[in-house]
């Protein structure tokens, strides 16, 4: 404690230099937890899909739906015990500023499907019976203040037009990676305006045996290959990973190319702190006079080296961590349940650990084996 | 037994392809509370045998022993607690730290001992009252004069009670004023605190308060003046 204020003294030496240094290994920090965690939070919506649920969509691209028609055929195929499907409505409510995912679903076979859905009995028996009734996640409440009763008024935009829903169900979702912040309305209710163009988009399965999906996968492929529309049948765990990263490869591009930016931030960082020490050759030369050991010139410069990079890490760490409450990023369906775990958590002070290392053990090393002679005779 | 013992000492520099002899077997002693001045022309071996005794070079062959001590075979972690119990160091730039006050460099020394905060700041500030400065402790090194900074310097020279304080060339960038307020410094801290003092200089004047004055060249002693007191033997 008592060389604490030493270390103060170095780091107040540059204030700029050393603000900017922190801020950097901030920034670089921040970067890394948020998007380490989109990585975390695609891998875990993955990874909560059940096993035996599967998903039938077009093969040629997500967005093109499917026939009505193979709801019944694919109840026919062996291990299937149950059919729903949805579609994608992708309105816009307000300004559009909020995003937040929209659903056409078949109501009671759609919740049958999904346990994950926690409604009220009698809200789900009021949405069930009423056409142009919505149910919602707690999220849309938390984020629009919207309640039981409330007439809701989305704007299409691939199926044009005003569309005014009714909330009768606010749902919770028993695992957050599903997300509470859907909105689900009838399939009926929009196929009513664009009976000619509405087909669901996918059809989702219950199988009875999870080992048996592969086999499942292939009949149904195979039966529907030389059709107008035919399907790409997988487990839901690969439709929420494709679902996820249908704008691109999502996870490649934050684990390659963000990391780069993340590693390119922290080689600069690092060699300002190294600078930073080389410009006090002299100073460990005459602090080496005094009495202090090699030892402790050592320690001392990784102190410091360390404050700098644990303080950036805490912040970058505590803002990335901060960022999906003070930004509501991680509602609006796209990445549900988005925060940064606490694995990401350590992983950044291990992180910051090896940064202290890079940037420290070099110069400090250095110090410790400087000739004191040598070094003195450049000051005089 | 004198308290600096140097003993059939040589040493040599290689300077690019070239070696170059300071020392080939000199020999001489210090008393305890001498105040030695060591002078000659530049590549003499003055400033190296300053270093040789504080153990920041080693002989090429032969004994430096300070208190009895064979500091020429001390490994570099025996020699800095030695180093900070023993030596006191006061350069011609003064070499403060820039980011410390004064008193936080007076104090610098005392880090590496096992005193306590107050102890440690009632010994600096006596340090600093000894050099005159107890009114700037509170100053930067760039807030001082020349003169207050070499006081400074010495001041973190004596605070952790050193046996030998070695300055080199401690007037060398001073007016004659600041240069005469250490001078005085030096012979009272050699008078009332008995303190042994081992000074480089080229400045006559410097020399002419040390109660000895030792002519170097080319690493051979030719000269030793005894002015006011006894303590050096070769």
């Amino acid at each position: 404690m008592k060389f604490l204020p030493l270390v103060i003294a170095n780091l107040k030496r540059h204030k700029l230099r050393t603000l900017l240094t922190t801020l950097s290994v901030t920034l670089a920090l921040f970067l890394f937890a948020s998007l380490r965690s989109v990585v975390t939070t695609l891998s875990a919506g993955s990874e909560v899909s059940s096993a035996s649920r599967m998903v039938v969509q077009n093969s040629t691209a997500f967005v093109i739906p499917l026939p009505m028609s193979y709801a019944n055929r694919l109840s026919s195929v062996p291990h299937v015990k149950a059919v729903t499907w949805a579609n994608w409505f992708g309105g816009k409510y307000g300004d559009g500023k909020k995003f937040f995912a929209q659903f056409a679903i078949d109501p009671a076979s759609y919740l049958a499907m999904y346990p994950e859905i926690q409604v009220a009995e009698d809200q789900k028996q009021a949405f069930l019976k009423e056409r142009a009734a919505a149910i919602i996640g707690e999220g849309l409440v938390r984020s629009f203040g919207w309640k039981v009763g409330d007439n809701i008024t989305l704007q299409g935009t691939i199926f044009p037009g005003d569309w005014t829903f009714t909330v009768r169900g606010i749902y919770h979702a028993t695992l957050k990676e599903y997300g509470d912040d859907q909105f689900m309305f009838h399939y009926d209710y929009l196929y009513e305006k664009y009976p000619d163009r509405v087909t669901p988009g996918w059809f989702i399965m219950q199988i009875d045996d999870p080992t048996a999906a592969p086999g499942v996968a292939k009949t149904i492929d195979d039966q529907f290959r030389n059709s107008n529309a035919p399907t790409k049948t997988g487990t839901e765990k690969a439709f929420a990973s494709g679902f996820a990263s249908m704008w691109g490869n999502v996870k490649l591009l934050m684990s390659t190319i963000g990391m780069a930016v993340v590693f390119a931030i922290l080689l600069v960082t690092a060699n300002a702190m190294m600078m930073n020490q080389r410009e006090r050759t002299s100073e460990v030369a005459v602090m080496k006079t005094v009495g202090f050991s090699d030892r402790r010139v050592f320690g001392l410069i990784i102190i410091e080296a360390a404050v700098i990079s644990l303080t950036g890490a805490l912040l970058g760490l505590g803002a990335a961590a901060l960022l999906p409450i003070v930004t509501g990023f991680g509602q609006g369906g796209f990445l549900p349940g988005f925060h940064v775990t606490i694995g990401t958590m350590l992983f950044g002070i291990a992180v910051a650990l090896l940064l202290t290392i890079a940037s420290g053990v070099f110069p400090a090393w250095q110090a410790a084996r400087l000739p004191v002679v040598q070094a003195l005779r450049r000051v005089e | 037994m004198a308290l600096v013992e140097i003993r059939n000492v040589y040493k040599s520099f290689k300077r690019e392809a070239q070696t170059v002899d300071v020392y080939s077997g000199l020999s001489m002693d210090f008393e305890e509370g001498s105040y030695t001045a060591l002078m000659g022309p530049s590549g003499s071996g003055k400033s190296t045998l300053l270093n040789l005794i504080a153990g920041l070079d080693k002989p090429t062959s032969g004994t430096v022993r300070v208190e009895g001590s064979e500091v020429s075979s001390m490994t570099s972690a025996q020699l800095a607690p030695w180093r900070a119990r023993t030596i006191g160091f006061v350069f011609q730039s003064y070499n403060l730290l820039p980011v410390l006050t004064a008193h936080q460099n007076v104090e610098l020394p005392l880090l590496l001992t096992n005193l306590g905060k107050k102890e440690r700041a009632e010994r600096t500030e006596i340090a600093l009252g000894v050099v005159g400065l107890a009114d700037r402790m509170d100053h930067f090194p760039r807030q001082l004069s020349g003169g207050q900074e070499q006081r400074v310097a010495i001041a973190r020279a004596i605070v952790a009670d050193p046996t030998l304080i070695l300055l080199d060339e401690p007037t060398g960038q001073l007016d004659s004023k600041s240069s005469e307020e250490v001078l005085e410094l030096l012979r009272r801290l050699n008078d009332e605190f008995h303190k042994t003092i081992m000074i480089v200089t080229h400045d006559a004047k410097a020399a002419d308060r040390a109660k000895a004055v030792l002519h170097l060249e080319k690493g051979v002693l030719l000269e030793r003046s005894q002015l006011s007191g006894a303590g050096v033997a070769t």
